[in-house]
């Protein structure tokens, strides 16, 4: 049965016409929605210790700049040494009393500051993106949310320890101290948090120098909430407070998330000491698409994977293995695709893709954009004005990629996406393993044997199966490999902050 | 005239087969009254490079055994160490360089066995204990649960010459990692004979490689050979921190028993699921549900 | 995908077309309800989705008279502004010549279900005689409704051939080929059912999710799974197919949604009448309303509005 469209195929081709194309054009631009909530950030906060603010004895303070547009946002205060000494002994003197607290009791301080942040999520979402570069959608619909959850989900662990492991119960560990990372501020405080105090420990945290705020704002959440004094403490500063958190004697763990170049330096400083230790750390996650899979959803998939939040993600989809047959059709759906992001002010809830977080990572992603063209990878990048001023990075697509470029190598940590493709299960296998990290993996498929088969071969702590950058409190995250060690989230996580007793 | 006895050369169970150390040094071992006894491979880091190879060999397929095939394998072993419990005591209390009594020697092979037995059981149920099903808030099957590491490396206690290195060997082998094992250097000789159990047992070669040395030659390499995955070790506080040190290099999994506390080996707290638990990877999965 | 595709199992169906998951599409459009949308973009849109409503009555008590009034509004959706007219109205076959007459010469096209609407349980015959019978009477749109038990039973070839069939009997008339969506019940039989429509429909005809007489009618997620194989059907063939989300879309809020799928999926070629309809009724007084919010600055009460159903 002929079909009027298969002889229109026919004049199409006699013709020599170009093929079909879609046009993303600007007959209809949505106008700037900007969030206008008041963020409530101070002109200049101090430090949190023993449940008040206080005045850093190093006498410094150092800028927060807003990457959208490099204004000052505010001065913090910089913890050294002795700063950090006086947060461990106020966490110090806090610890019994907040270890022998009934875990009832704790539950409930939990539980309010879950509700305390849920109160204020708006506040707080525009005061991340403000101090982050993050689109405030993400914020505003992922960070803040999630972060709550982590306290709601952990509130109710505290009082049911003896249900954790089997055969065992948990008894805290004492003070622990926390180094958190700059890509999810304030999420990932929860996530250091929610745990530790759940189990029983006191806290010194440091968040990122150039993401403070939220963690600082937190602290009035905590004065709300009426958490004991030293419970938790908040240092503020760069690599040298996170040392002197990292190092102190007090502290009977130590919890970081960041680079596993940092990473491996604090697995240095502490050998030859009893200090328990998690680390989560880098990744250079593979993304597998088989041919059989749902195309435009793995598509989907992938773009969440690699350009949410700017792709400054340790899981990141970065690398991306699409089986040979349907590359060609991945891709230029990818590049349909990219081309909707939108890329520019973080405040406005449309954009999609916002400001790079520091100028330092903004030049990293650069340099490694620069090697993958140097290397001879082509690159893709979708027309799209950038705002002059503040960080800025198109969303990047590199193709005819092999193993051995440094943009498949080498953590990106930015919207910047590797394509490489393979043709058989085990070939997809051993690419999607042939790296020294394994946070996470990712593989799209309609057969349900291969999604098993893979979730077992893939050598990550996270597979997402048809699906990816999927994150939950009760959901275990980690890696394997030079991804770091130990949970966070879920059952698991919890054993991380006790011991079994 | 009385018979000459033929002596045994004892040698290292690496791969399934018998060797001797690839340096070709010995060191002498003594009885407990002083008497030479026998030559002992003085195995190197090219040694343990070796049987770190051949561990990586024996890895996958042992891993993708059925679990209740792991168990019957180590329970099978205990029944050949049963067997020849006689043997392992008398090698016990023949190699130590203290006057150790035939009892005591008896209930330590008596105590591994059982340690054997206790871990094989776990196979097929650790993850029914370790792992479950994480209810997130979307609509996604979301499950934990459990991997093992790959290749763990251990150093086994220096004076339970035979239970501390079974219970160093049993809970990680029973979740499908293999093994590099450093036996006690004060008293190798339980290992060898081990070594020899091991393989009339159905272990495929290549799943628990012994080795006999001095830890302080060894040491430094198990610390820094980036494929062994993890370490378990019974260390004095330098050997911890030459492994922690080492161990930073490729964010190694570092589980280590202070020498220097005089560590019970019969001790309850080494028959535990969470003894298992330190050579496994947690993994957990997503799945969209929808039709 | 030239050759006429009508597999005998759905298996080898998907193999060309592919499948759709279902938890990820819904994540996929739930951004679009995530884009803010303000002053004159909103303006616009709220103007351009006047512009798109088939303007529908499509009950047993239709009458002359209520045809009568349904065309003035399609013509005039609000008498104090100047607000675009409907796109279509869209009625039963008996009343094809009553709109014919009410709409005169005005540009606003009139629709007609047929086939034995919204079942489709007629013999072909009968269901084709329909089909003449409104573009006789004048019909410049036919909305015809798929065998759903043909598709659920395996028969494609059948589907298929029914749908051309409609087509040679449409002659002129723009045909919008109904799926019933509800009653195909997964993304993948709605991507299979778009899939096997559009290989005998032609550029300028429409494929429509449902004819608003069962639970289920237009969601953002089986709209998306429509539009993604309209496009992929274009760049493979070059040919433009509509769509026609119908049933459902009440508010001005959700139809901005659906346009911003449109925009994101199909881009602006989609963002007219001519490739994309709204089938509604109540949408157009909420668009009128919210047009005049955005005028006015003040908000509206609904029943300043001609046509409306709210009383209270």
């Amino acid at each position: 049965m002929p079909t009027p469209k298969a002889k229109k195929q026919k004049n199409m081709r006699s013709s020599g016409r170009t093929a079909p194309e879609l046009i993303f054009g600007n007959l209809w631009n949505f106008d700037p929605a900007p969030e206008t909530a008041d963020p409530k950030v101070k002109a200049t906060y101090d430090l949190f210790i023993d449940g008040k603010w206080t005045q850093a004895k190093s006498k410094k303070r150092f800028d927060s700049i807003n990457p959208a547009n490099e204004k000052k946002i505010a001065e913090i205060a910089l913890a050294g040494p002795l700063d950090v000494n006086l947060a461990y002994l106020a966490a110090g003197r806090a610890q019994k009393s907040w270890a022998r607290t009934p875990g009832k009791e704790r539950a409930k301080y939990l539980y309010r500051i879950a509700r305390l942040l849920q109160d204020r999520a708006r506040e707080f979402a525009v005061a991340e993106t403000l101090d982050g570069g993050k689109p405030i959608k993400e914020s505003r619909d992922f960070d803040i949310p999630m972060a709550a959850a982590h306290f709601f989900y952990h509130a109710g662990w505290a009082d049911k320890l003896q249900y954790v492991a089997a055969g065992k119960t948990l008894e805290p560990l004492g003070v622990v101290g926390q180094v958190i990372p700059w890509n999810f501020p304030l999420l990932m405080l929860a996530w250091k948090l929610a745990p530790a105090l759940a189990t029983g420990n006191c806290v010194v945290i440091k968040p990122a120098e150039t993401t403070s705020i939220t963690a600082l704002k937190f602290a009035e959440i905590l004065q709300d909430a009426g958490l004991p004094p030293g419970v938790v403490n908040i240092v503020t500063g760069a690599g040298e407070t996170g040392s002197a958190v990292i190092a102190h004697s007090l502290a009977a763990k130590v919890a970081f998330t960041g680079s596993t170049e940092v990473g491996k330096k604090i697995m240095r400083s502490l050998a030859g000491t009893d200090k328990k230790m998690t680390l989560e750390l880098g990744g250079k996650a593979a993304n597998i698409i088989f041919e059989d899979a749902s195309l435009d959803q793995a598509v989907e998939g992938i773009v969440n994977g690699i350009f949410f939040n700017q792709g400054h993600v340790c899981c990141a989809g970065s690398r991306l293995l699409v089986q040979e047959s349907v590359a060609e059709l991945v891709i230029s759906k990818l590049r349909t695709r990219i081309r909707m992001l939108k890329v520019g002010d973080p405040m406005d809830k449309n954009t999609d893709i916002g400001a790079i977080n520091s100028l330092s990572q903004l030049t990293k992603i650069k340099r490694l954009v620069a090697s993958g063209i140097k290397e001879g990878a082509k690159l893709y990048q979708p027309e799209c004005v950038l705002p002059k001023q503040g960080y800025y990075f198109r969303p990047t697509l590199f193709t005819g990629v092999t193993q051995s470029h440094r943009v498949a190598r080498e953590e990106i940590f930015g919207p910047v996406l590797s394509v490489l493709t393979f043709r058989t299960v085990d070939e997809a296998i051993e690419k999607a393993n042939n790296t020294v990290y394994g946070l996470s993996a990712g593989v799209w498929t309609d057969k349900g044997a291969r999604i098993l088969k893979m979730a077992a071969e893939l050598k990550a702590g996270v597979v997402w199966a048809n699906t990816f950058n999927k994150f939950d409190p009760s959901s275990p995250f980690g890696g394997y490999k030079e991804s770091g060690f130990g949970r966070e989230g879920g059952r698991q996580g919890l054993l991380d902050y006790a011991n079994l007793v | 005239m009385k018979r000459l006895l033929i002596t045994k050369t004892p040698k290292v169970y690496v791969g399934g087969a018998f060797i001797r150390s690839e340096s070709g040094r010995v060191f002498a071992m003594k009885d407990a009254d002083g008497n030479f006894f026998a030559n002992i491979p003085q195995c190197t880091r090219k040694d343990l490079r070796n049987a770190v190879e051949a561990a990586a060999k024996a890895g996958p397929s042992w891993a993708k055994r059925t679990p209740y095939n792991r168990g019957q394998i180590i329970y099978r072993l205990a029944e050949m160490i049963e067997a020849r419990s006689l043997e392992l005591a008398e090698a016990i209390t023949l190699g130590s360089t203290k006057k150790s009594l035939v009892t005591a020697a008896r209930n330590e092979v008596a105590a591994s066995v059982d340690r054997l037995v206790y871990y094989a059981g776990w196979a097929d149920k650790l993850e029914q204990v370790l792992g479950n099903v994480n209810p997130v808030a979307a609509p996604y099957f979301n499950f934990t649960m459990t991997e093992p590491m790959g290749i763990v490396g251990l150093i086994a206690s220096q004076e339970a010459s035979l239970l501390g290195l079974i219970s160093l060997i049993a809970p990680a082998i029973v979740a499908g990692n293999t093994v590099v094992a450093s036996a006690s250097e004060l008293n190798p000789y339980p290992a060898v004979v081990l070594g020899e159990m091991l393989a009339t047992s159905d272990l495929p070669g290549g799943v628990v490689n012994l080795l006999t040395g001095f830890h302080r030659e060894l040491v430094p390499t198990f610390a820094t050979h980036a494929h062994l995955r993890a370490v378990i070790a019974e260390a004095t506080a330098d050997e911890r921190k030459t492994l922690a040190l080492g161990a930073a290099e490729t964010v190694k999994r570092i589980h280590t028993f202070k020498a220097e506390d005089n560590i019970n080996w019969y001790s309850d707290s080494f028959e535990s699921v969470y003894r298992i638990q330190d050579t496994l990877e947690y993994k957990t999965v997503w799945h969209p549900i929808g039709a | 995908m030239s050759a006429p595709l009508a597999p005998k199992a759905l298996k080898r169906l998907f193999d060309k077309i592919g499948t759709v998951d279902a938890v990820g599409i819904e994540e996929r459009v739930l951004k679009y309800g995530t884009r803010s949308i303000k002053t004159d973009s909103k303006l616009w849109g709220l103007r351009c989705a006047v512009s798109m409503v088939d303007l529908t009555t499509l009950e047993g008590k239709d009458t002359p008279g209520k045809v009568a009034s349904l065309c003035q509004k399609a013509i005039e959706p609000h008498e104090f502004s100047d607000t675009p007219k409907v796109a279509a109205v869209c009625v039963y076959p008996s009343m094809v010549k009553h709109a014919r007459k009410y709409l005169g010469v005005s540009p606003v096209k009139i629709a007609s279900v047929a086939t034995a609407f919204p079942s489709g349980q007629a013999p072909l015959k009968t269901r084709l005689a329909e089909v003449r019978y409104a573009v006789a009477q004048g019909a410049d749109e036919v909305d015809m409704v798929i065998n759903r038990g043909a598709f659920l039973s395996g028969e494609y070839a059948l589907v298929q051939d029914e749908i051309a069939a409609v087509v040679q009997a449409c002659g002129k008339s723009a045909l919008k080929v109904i799926l019933e969506v509800s009653e195909l019940e997964t993304y993948d039989s709605i991507r299979a059912a778009s899939c096997l429509a559009m290989q005998v429909i032609r550029e300028g005809d429409f494929i429509k999710t449902s004819t608003g007489k069962t639970g289920l009618n237009a969601t953002l997620g089986n709209n998306q799974v429509m539009l993604e194989a309209i496009r992929d059907h274009y760049l493979a063939t070059g040919v433009a197919i509509g769509m026609k989300p119908a049933g459902g879309i009440r508010s001005a809020k959700q139809s901005l949604q659906f346009l911003t799928a449109v925009k994101e999926t199909l881009g602006d070629r989609w963002l007219t009448n001519k490739r994309y309809r709204f089938g509604a009724s109540s949408l157009l007084n909420d668009l009128v309303r919210q047009i005049e919010k955005q005028r006015t600055g003040a908000y509206q009460a609904p029943y300043a509005f001609s046509e409306a159903a709210e009383s209270y």
